[in-house]
């Protein structure tokens, strides 16, 4: 661009135009798939945000529920009431209401966990990488009979060795964390192994020993350098960890061992729903499903497309 | 054999005014990347030959188009590289519009192809002994027997000691250059007329290289075999080719014969190519160094394409695109051959 | 290869002594286990004798040691919940699990494999695409969200399949099977393809992303330049150089499957030995959970010795270069 110009406004112009000219940007405006994508995401973070705003009722509230309109079908079916356009559940519920409220849930479980698997990996994978030796033999082996283990196995043997040490009625607002730490916990090996790998790359290079010549710490230079450049890897391993969350989190709210009932998720719901499938009441379990089910394509599609994208050797 | 009676067969279709007739000929090649920023053009309008018999080397820079042409002849440019111009003759045959399976048969029983990189050309979980009988058996009607003894024959010839050990041993087993001789063999194994050579010894340790290339002219040599030898070691083709021809940016620079061009070169290309290889009692300050680097492929310049680090370049260099042109014993890309330039030259000066 | 084999076991070893002080420090640590055996209204007196009796009182190593010999004798003590051996209950459960998963993963092997190498080899064309959508939508959906979904449509909707448990189970003595019978049979596909599917789409992608990777490689061209036909140089060379991933992981899958066995056997009803596990978490009931917790990582063990020994088989580099590793 050889337009000259010292006007801030223009420059920010130029910087927004050279983002819509990058690689990322130009394959994101090539995949329909992917802006579709982005688009199912994006609304379910404003759903998930403004809930109470967006949704008809508020489904934990116990005084704007009534026994009376339970078992309603969804609004198109006979019977159906407007009140509830996918009709209700056992207790009353709103189903719609439900599945806001719930993606609420799953979306917040599912991110506390990437974030919490994010930071623990990435240190672990820092440390393992700078420090070598002993340190880095014992956490990648530990690393690697885990990673031999399938998430939802260890989210639930931690999920109940804290239902024993914490007792079947300790539930609450303990059994987030309890889930969060359990899935938090079961995610964290692929972000060490991609640190490590890099911090052992950059830790050779001859930058790192001038460091320590003049006299600056070569820890801090390494992460310096190592940070950014795992910054990618990182974005896309936690955009397809966050699904696999979220997947998790339903899994085990399914298996009845995940958040509190009082405060359903998609897979609490499912799990109420799938008693009512052979009743007819198809829809109590039939929509959180699908709920869930776009949910996680969406995310996985936006992680499949950004790996894609920052990997231009995959193309 | 079978090979001369092709040969005759197909003597009609070729019409050279030469004593030598071409095994390949290749007329105005284009091969083209279409990419999101415009199509790139990797060889433009190239024609050379190779008559029978003779070792032509191509040099050039990484990325002038050189592995680009070998890969087009052979028909196996990766999409979405294409051809998209020109013409390729084997024998007076056009082959570069055949359909795949055609193609197919031709390759390995007519043109040959040997690799950079004799580490990763073998595939590891097959002994060489499997590699050599499968390419047999595909282009021959030989038994498993046969084909196995002809693998013995191939692998003695080129000098892999003893092969009836040797021969059902895995790649890894094998050194570097003793991989490279079977790679060899493999090229051979059907005779082929031709033989693309892509950088056969740049892998290889500098002590064993010579010995591949000895060994590859001499095969070819015996079994009647062409060589297109694609290089970017002037040493090499200087002791292997008959002729020469240079690449500068996707398109032929200078070609002539190998002496002609070392000692003689007539593009300024060529000339600052030579002048930068190093000769035992040459000191340092011989060396001479082009000033810049080969433009990338996205902005490839006006008229002639190494104009702007040209050191003689006139008005005309970035006009107008020069085609190869007599120039002394060679053809040159050059507008200072041009009899009308030389003409006005010698007018003004 | 004795010596390569020898050294396996013994990292084997370490993994298990690993998972067998995991199970134990839930044993010691998690709840007292004598609570679980008494009243609520026994004596102090009567629970130390009990106390004495299990050996609580023993140093911390003892008590590990004798876990450990017990658990090597298939001895894994009683079930809070069942009142019963764990190792019966387990045996009596395990012929469910282990026939489940046995043809989710080759539902999984004869599905996925070929359409890997389909969509690898033709990257373009408009089935692999739908290929590729539906094993998105595999991955993205829920095991317990295929399960349902196909109870909806096959049971619910259509009447096709039975919806829960195993059907008709004829016992061999040491084994129970429903595959001698059409019930059986009937029973077990819902189940196995809902197992199977996420192994099915993994083992796709997997396929499909090696042979893109080997189909650049330069013995693939130079095969192709040799003139060998398409078929020998897909199958022959592309493939079987794909093999040696793909047998890694689907044998690790196959360790998965029988974990992932829960979720299906929970949807499905299905008497096997995950349901009971799942159970057991619900109910803290100790036992159980380790001794699925440990036998879970034999199986893993076990098969991750396979795999390695079957890498040995097909990589002939390997066969040199761990023979002389292990020869130093």
């Amino acid at each position: 661009m050889s337009v000259v110009s010292s006007l801030p406004g223009r420059r920010g112009a130029d910087m927004l135009r050279r983002a819509w000219d990058s690689d990322i940007a130009y394959s994101f405006r090539q995949s329909k798939v992917t802006m579709v994508a982005a688009a199912v995401t994006l609304v379910y973070f404003v759903f998930a945000l403004f809930a109470p705003w967006i949704a008809p009722h508020d489904p934990y509230d116990l005084s704007s529920v009534s026994l009376m309109d339970s078992f309603m079908p969804p609004v198109w079916e006979e019977g159906g009431d407007p009140r509830f356009l996918l009709g209700s559940d056992d207790q009353g519920r709103g189903i719609l209401s439900t599945i806001i409220y719930g993606s609420r849930i799953s979306l917040a479980v599912g991110f506390a966990s990437v974030i919490f698997a994010a930071v623990l990996g990435v240190t672990l994978g820092l440390i393992a990488g700078y420090a070598g030796g002993a340190v880095d033999a014992f956490i990648m082996r530990v690393a690697e009979v885990q990673l031999s283990f399938p998430a939802i196995l260890i989210a639930l043997l931690i999920d109940g060795v804290a239902r024993g040490v914490l007792g079947n009625e300790a539930q609450g607002d303990i059994a987030y964390f309890v889930i969060i730490l359990s899935i938090g916990l079961s995610f964290w090996v692929q972000y060490a192994r991609t640190v490590r790998g890099s911090c052992m790359v950059e830790k050779n290079k001859e930058y790192v020993q001038a460091a320590r010549v003049i006299g600056v710490r070569p820890a801090l230079v390494v992460f310096r350098h190592v940070l950014p450049n795992v910054l990618g890897p990182v974005l896309v391993i936690a955009t397809i960890t966050l699904a696999l969350a979220i997947i998790t989190e339903a899994t085990l709210s399914f298996l009845g061992v995940g958040v509190p009932p009082t405060s359903p998720s998609l897979g609490t719901m499912i799990r109420i729903g799938n008693d009512f499938l052979f009743s007819g009441e198809w829809w109590i379990t039939i929509f959180p499903g699908v709920a869930l089910a776009v949910l996680v394509l969406a995310v996985n599609l936006l992680g499949d497309w950004l790996r894609d994208a920052l990997n231009p050797k995959l193309r | 054999m079978n090979e001369t009676t092709t040969f005759a067969d197909s003597a009609g279709a070729t019409a050279r005014p030469r004593g030598n007739r071409p095994v390949l000929e290749v007329e105005k090649l284009r091969v083209e990347f279409p990419t999101r920023k415009g199509t790139l053009r990797a060889v433009d309008d190239i024609s050379f030959h190779i008559d029978e018999g003779e070792v032509l080397g191509v040099v050039g820079e990484s990325g002038a188009g050189k592995s680009m042409t070998g890969t087009a002849i052979i028909g196996l440019l990766e999409p979405p590289g294409r051809i998209a111009g020109g013409e390729v003759r084997l024998e007076g045959e056009r082959i570069d519009n055949l359909p795949y399976e055609k193609m197919r048969r031709y390759r390995g029983a007519r043109i040959g192809m040997v690799f950079q990189d004799p580490l990763t050309s073998l595939n590891p979980l097959y002994t060489v002994g499997f590699h050599l009988t499968e390419t047999i058996r595909t282009h021959s009607d030989l038994s498993e027997k046969q084909a196995r003894q002809r693998a013995l024959d191939l692998l003695s010839e080129v000098g892999i000691p003893a092969p009836e050990r040797r021969i059902d041993q895995y790649p890894h087993q094998f050194s570097g250059g003793m991989r490279q001789r079977v790679v060899v063999a493999l090229a051979l194994c059907a005779n082929p007329r031709l033989i693309i050579a892509d950088e056969p010894t740049t892998a290889l340790d500098v002590s064993i290289q010579a010995q591949i290339i000895r060994l590859l002219q001499r095969l070819c040599r015996e079994h009647g075999a062409s060589v297109m030898l694609i290089t970017h070691d002037m040493g090499v083709i200087a002791e292997t080719a008959d002729r020469v021809a240079v690449m500068y940016a996707g398109r032929i620079a200078e070609v002539g014969p190998v002496q002609e061009v070392v000692k003689n070169a007539q593009h300024p290309y060529t000339e600052g190519l030579m002048g930068a290889i190093p000769t035992i009692g040459g000191t340092h300050e011989d060396l001479v160094q082009i000033k810049g680097s080969m433009p990338r492929l996205t902005q490839i310049p006006s008229g002639c394409a190494f104009h702007p680090r040209c050191p003689k370049a006139f008005d005309r260099c970035r006009r107008e695109r020069p085609e190869l042109m007599p120039a002394g014993r060679s053809e040159a890309a050059c507008w200072l051959h041009d009899p009308a330039e030389k003409g006005r030259r010698r007018g003004n000066g | 290869m004795i010596a390569f084999i020898v050294r396996r076991l013994l990292q084997s070893l370490v993994v298990m002594l690993v998972v067998a002080l995991l199970a134990f420090s839930m044993f010691r640590f998690i709840g007292d286990p004598v609570n679980q055996m008494v009243g609520v209204d026994t004596t102090e007196e009567v629970r130390e004798n009990l106390r004495e009796r299990l050996g609580l009182n023993d140093p911390v190593s003892v008590q590990f040691g004798r876990f450990v010999v017990n658990a090597a004798q298939l001895d894994f003590g009683i079930s809070y919940q069942h009142k019963k051996e764990v190792s019966n209950l387990l045996a009596e459960r395990a012929p469910a699990t282990l026939e489940l998963a046995f043809l989710s993963a080759i539902f999984a092997l004869i599905v996925g494999v070929p359409m890997g190498v389909y969509t690898g080899l033709h990257r373009d064309s408009w089935l692999s695409k739908v290929f590729l959508t539906v094993s998105l939508v595999g991955i993205s959906l829920p095991t317990f969200l295929i399960g349902i979904l196909m109870i909806f449509i096959f049971s619910v909707w259509l009447g096709w399949l039975p919806s829960f448990g195993r059907g008709e189970v004829v016992d061999l003595g040491f084994w129970s099977t429903g595959l001698l019978t059409v019930s059986g049979w009937q029973a077990a596909i819902m189940p196995s393809i809902t197992l199977g599917l996420f192994q099915m789409t993994l083992i796709m992608r997997l396929v499909r992303a090696e042979m893109l990777e080997v189909l650049r490689t330069d013995y693939v061209k130079f095969a192709r330049a040799r003139g060998l036909p398409n078929r020998a140089v897909h199958f022959g060379h592309a493939l079987k150089n794909t093999l040696v991933p793909v047998i890694t992981i689907t044998g690790l899958q196959l360790g998965s499957i029988i974990a992932f066995a829960i979720i299906t056997e929970t949807v499905f009803q299905w008497p096997g030995m995950g349901l009971m596990f799942l159970q057991a978490i619900q109910t803290v009931d100790i036992p159980i959970m380790a001794a699925y917790l440990i036998l879970i990582a034999f199986i893993f063990v076990v098969i991750n010795l396979i795999v390695d020994i079957l890498y040995y088989v097909v990589d002939p580099r390997l066969r040199i270069d761990r023979a002389t590793a292990a020869g130093h």
